[in-house]
């Protein structure tokens, strides 16, 4: 038996220049990082503050920093897609070979999906949630240090496949047969695999912790009807995640059996259907659209408000649209193969089914409408982002329900179409709200402003470029060109092709802009510097300190109503100013760090790796590790510390002078 | 009128690049039902869309803070008639496209043969790693990345695949159909007018995926007949061995034809080798079997 399973020097390709270039970089930065960070001696301080923290605040961070950071390796992957079809017409067969080509837009899409949407939702509803709801802590504070763990190894799996072996060459779909043993035989699909079966325990853990934090710990008098926007559609999102990943779960275990085993789940011969695994995919893939677009409509939600000045029109019919998508959103799926031919009742329904998902959909932005109407709109970057989205997402959400017609669809599937159609709706919609809420939230995070003005020039590069880029790309789905084409001998596609490539250049102008943004605002931030409510809120994450300290409010909130902050301020201008009292405070227990995320984050990747190798020994090990782990933590025999008064008042006294400022 | 504007907008915007192929020029009925299906579907939407673009830019620039003459209503948070209006738009909009895809995907099922005086042309198809195989039952020939089929007759296809799933897509004459192994798909396609258009797999299959493209090409009745007739005259017969040899993966293989065809070669390449263990048999299942 060989110790290291399939692994060898072959295994790492020393003949292909662009990738050993780009892994080489990328390893040389971590070991420069790394080191700086050690000679600096800062390593204890990121092992106590931020690696071992249990912290909600700090966890959402780390995950919108993996999230950036996959952003910007998703989106090299996207430039190198676009300059290569730039150039293959004709005979040219352009830089990158099929081999290379296939496994670039496999991991463009695996990446940005599961390993920049994901956590950058994720990250943002971390952040904001518990302090919407005036609450401490999220209900299970380790569970959520051990998910961003388990994310965060699925995401080092990724891109240890750029330099040790290869990535999946099938898609991030992963369709068998394709994807099966005899069409795949590389460890291309067992990376997919494994990453995606790892950060997907994690996402779980997330849609558990989420659901039990948002139904069972909110601050005194907040019932359903009082919470903000944003934790509904949180709440919305994290029941699909619940419903939803144990499908994907259960569906890649199948493939993995048929993979590892030798089972017949879905392969061509022994009476497997590879169908199966269509239908099951988009069960949960379905409602994963949704899981990444929900969150972003809440952000939206509470950006228009707050900068027009005024409550969300129509709460509860945000709040029924909301929950109606949830559900319909499992009624859909068979809309993405509706080529499989399906019999016309049952395409026709699902045709339906997905035109009434658009009526929710529809109803929000109209709300987001009337909302701005009669306010007092204050045009920051973060508002910036919500209008373009809405002007965006009409027309997203125009094409989609145009490929909800199957007919349409039997000429529009798998087209370039479906690829500007998706991209409309994900960059337009998540990555917008994203954006909206990275600059509207950040503040609040770090106590400083990002800069205006790069924020604005970043703004409108990425909406001219998705327009640039995007747009073409329609065109050419109706002039039947298909996805995935590493060549093509059309010459009348090239044009178009070359305009959606300057079209990417500019969003990476865009991309640029922002980086320049953080680090400007950095510089900055004593100018930029904000006391606790920096752009006049409305919810309760404005009203304590920015940063929020470790237990985020001194006294949980009193809530009476919607908007409970906005509320909160105006009482206090009508009612005349009282003389500040002595307040009393409590000592608070909050978590106790724990390493447990860290180390069950390292024995997945060690798990991981050793499966897709075949290491058995090493697989065995590491999930044996995993098992110590959670044993050790099961028998801990202190689980929170207490932040005693003095500190406490020390702390709001300060934050309290620096508003009187 | 609006459609034929519609219509313009859409076809100027493909011709600009120089096209005339795509699912905007169709060249049978199936095609061009479809594209009268995408024009409504789109009238319906944009006659919501565009006015709601408009609002959203107008309010916005109305309402922002410097300008004084707004009116500024800070507790206008609900009004039961907006309510009312916010939800019937968009559900009477869905109403009218739910109708148009309901009774779209019953007129152009693609299991639904098209009505005509002329006797169809069957044709069985069949993906392989990375080439398309079509086969002529009734002519008995077949032939390789090459697709003729007499205008303005209706062609009737049987589709599979040998392994990995592909789809079927020919966007001049309409609806795209996956092929999948062990299973058959049907699908009812014409062209109307000779002429030559491009076919092509539209799912992703592997590393020749690229090259996987074929041309339909439509001849006049008497023409057709005169190529199969030339074809029963030119090249090796379709049988188990020469198909074991054609199943085998390769990228851009240039068109040809086969004389004649083994009966029974399509089915054995659909049906799926039920309890086979034995790696080379499922390699090439169905060549192995043809053989025993």
């Amino acid at each position: 038996m060989n110790l290291l399973g399939k692994l060898n020097w072959s295994a790492i390709p020393f003949d292909q220049p662009i990738i050993m270039g780009a892994s080489g970089g990328v390893v040389l930065a971590i070991v420069a990082i790394l080191s700086w960070v050690t000679l600096k001696g800062y390593v204890p301080y990121l092992w106590r503050e931020w690696i071992t923290s249990v912290d909600h605040k700090r966890i959402g961070i780390m995950y919108i920093i993996l999230a950036l950071i996959m952003l910007l390796r998703g989106f090299a992957d996207a430039i190198m897609m676009r300059a290569q079809q730039a150039v293959a017409a004709g005979g040219a067969q352009g830089y990158l070979p099929p081999e290379h080509f296939d496994q670039i837009f496999s991991a463009h899409g695996t990446i940005m999906i599961f390993f920049m949407a994901m956590p950058f939702v994720i990250g943002m509803m971390n952040f904001v949630v518990p302090l919407q709801l005036g609450v401490r802590d999220m209900a299970f504070p380790t569970l959520n240090s051990v998910a961003l763990g388990l994310t965060a190894s699925g995401i080092l799996l990724v891109n240890i496949s750029l330099a040790v072996g290869e990535f999946a060459k099938t898609g991030w779909v992963a369709y068998p047969p394709l994807s099966e043993l005899q069409y795949s035989p590389g460890v291309g699909v067992d990376y997919y695999l494994w990453s995606l079966q790892i950060s997907g325990v994690g996402t779980f853990m997330t849609g558990i912790n989420f659901v039990a934090t948002i139904l069972k710990t909110r601050a005194p008098g907040m019932s359903y009807m009082r919470m903000p926007v944003f934790c509904w559609t949180s709440l919305a999102a994290n029941l699909l995640i619940i419903a939803a990943f144990p499908v994907l779960t259960a569906t890649l275990a199948m493939l993995l059996l048929d993979r590892y085993l030798g089972f017949h789940f879905f392969t061509t011969d022994a009476g497997g259907n590879a169908m199966m695994y269509v239908n099951l995919f988009w069960v949960w893939g379905h409602p994963e659209v949704y899981i990444l677009v929900l969150p972003a409509f809440g952000i939206f939600s509470e950006v228009v408000s707050t900068f027009s000045g005024k409550p969300l029109f129509g709460y509860r019919s945000m709040v029924a649209a909301t929950m109606s998508i949830c559900v319909l959103s499992f009624f859909v799926w068979l809309h993405h193969f509706f080529t499989m031919g399906a019999g016309a009742d049952v395409n026709g329904f699902f045709g339906v089914m997905t035109m009434i998902i658009a009526v929710p959909t529809g109803v929000k932005v109209f709300n987001w409408l009337f909302t701005m109407y009669g306010g007092r709109i204050r045009f920051t970057v973060p508002i910036l982002w919500s209008i373009g989205f809405m002007v965006t997402f009409v027309i997203g959400g125009m094409t989609g329900v145009l490929m909800a017609v199957p007919p349409a669809d039997f000429q529009l599937h798998n087209s370039l179409f479906l690829i500007a159609h998706f991209h409309n709706v994900i960059i337009g919609g998540t990555v917008f709200g994203l954006m909206a809420g990275y600059n509207y939230w950040f503040p609040k995070a770090f106590g400083f402003k990002l800069d205006e003005r790069w924020g604005r020039a970043s703004f409108w590069c990425w909406l001219i470029g998705f327009y640039l880029a995007f747009m073409p790309l329609y065109v050419l789905g109706l002039m039947g060109m298909t996805r995935r084409m590493q060549h093509y001998d059309v010459a009348s596609w090239q044009p178009w092709l070359v305009a959606a490539a300057i079209g990417a250049v500019v969003i990476l102008a865009g991309i640029v802009c922002q980086v320049i943004q953080l680090v400007v605002s950095i510089r900055d931030r004593e100018q930029l510097k904000v006391t606790a409510d920096p752009w006049n809120g409305r919810t309760l994450e404005w009203a304590t300190a920015s940063p929020p300290p470790a237990w985020n409010f001194a006294v949980l909130p009193q809530v009476t109503d919607l908007d409970a902050l906005w509320n909160k301020k105006q009482r206090e201008r009508t009612q005349q100013a009282q003389p500040l009292k002595e307040r009393k405070f409590e000592p608070i227990e909050v978590p106790k760090n724990s390493a447990t995320g860290f180390v069950t984050a390292f024995f997945a990747v060690v798990t991981g790796f050793a499966l897709i190798w075949h290491i058995w020994w090493m697989a065995g090990a590491g999930a044996l590790g995993i098992f110590l782990t959670m044993l050790a933590f099961a028998f801990r025999s202190e689980e929170e510390i207490e932040v005693p008064a003095e500190q406490i008042a020390r702390f709001e006294q300060a934050h309290q002078a620096e508003i009187a400022v | 009128m609006r459609y034929r504007f519609l219509a313009l907008v859409l076809i100027g915007a493909a011709s600009l690049g120089g096209c005339t192929e795509g699912v905007l020029d169709p060249k049978g009925p199936i095609a061009l039902a479809e594209r009268q299906i995408l024009f409504n579907a789109l009238g319906i939407m944009l006659a919501i869309a565009i006015p709601v673009i408009l609002a959203i830019l107008g309010v916005a620039f109305w309402f922002r803070a410097s300008n004084e003459r707004a009116l500024y209503r800070p507790n206008f948070a609900y009004s039961g008639r907006l309510e009312m209006l916010v939800w019937s738009i968009p559900a009477m909009t869905v109403f009218l496209v739910g109708g148009v895809a309901w009774v779209g995907s019953h007129d152009l099922s693609p299991r639904k043969p098209i009505a005509s005086t002329v006797k169809p042309l069957r044709v069985q198809v069949a993906s392989l790693d990375w080439k398309w195989l079509f086969i002529y039952p009734d002519e008995g020939v077949a032939s390789v990345n090459y697709l003729a089929i007499p205008a303005g007759t209706p062609v009737s296809f049987e589709l599979t695949s040998s392994g990995v799933m592909n789809s079927f897509f020919v966007p001049q004459l309409g609806s795209q159909i996956y092929t999948m192994a062990g299973m058959v798909t049907r699908l009812h396609l014409q062209a109307d007018q000779p002429g030559s258009y491009r076919g092509m797999s539209a799912q992703f299959s592997g590393g020749g995926f690229a090259d996987m493209y074929f041309n339909v090409e439509a001849v006049t009745p008497e023409k057709f007949s005169e190529w199969v007739d030339a074809t029963r005259n030119v090249g090796v017969a379709l049988n188990a061995a020469t198909y074991a040899e054609l199943a085998k993966p390769r990228a851009s293989v240039a068109p040809f034809t086969y004389r004649a065809v083994a009966p029974g070669l399509f089915e054995s390449i659909q049906v799926s080798e039920m309890q086979s263990d034995d790696a080379m048999c499922r390699r090439y299942p169905t060549a192995m079997r043809a053989e025993q």
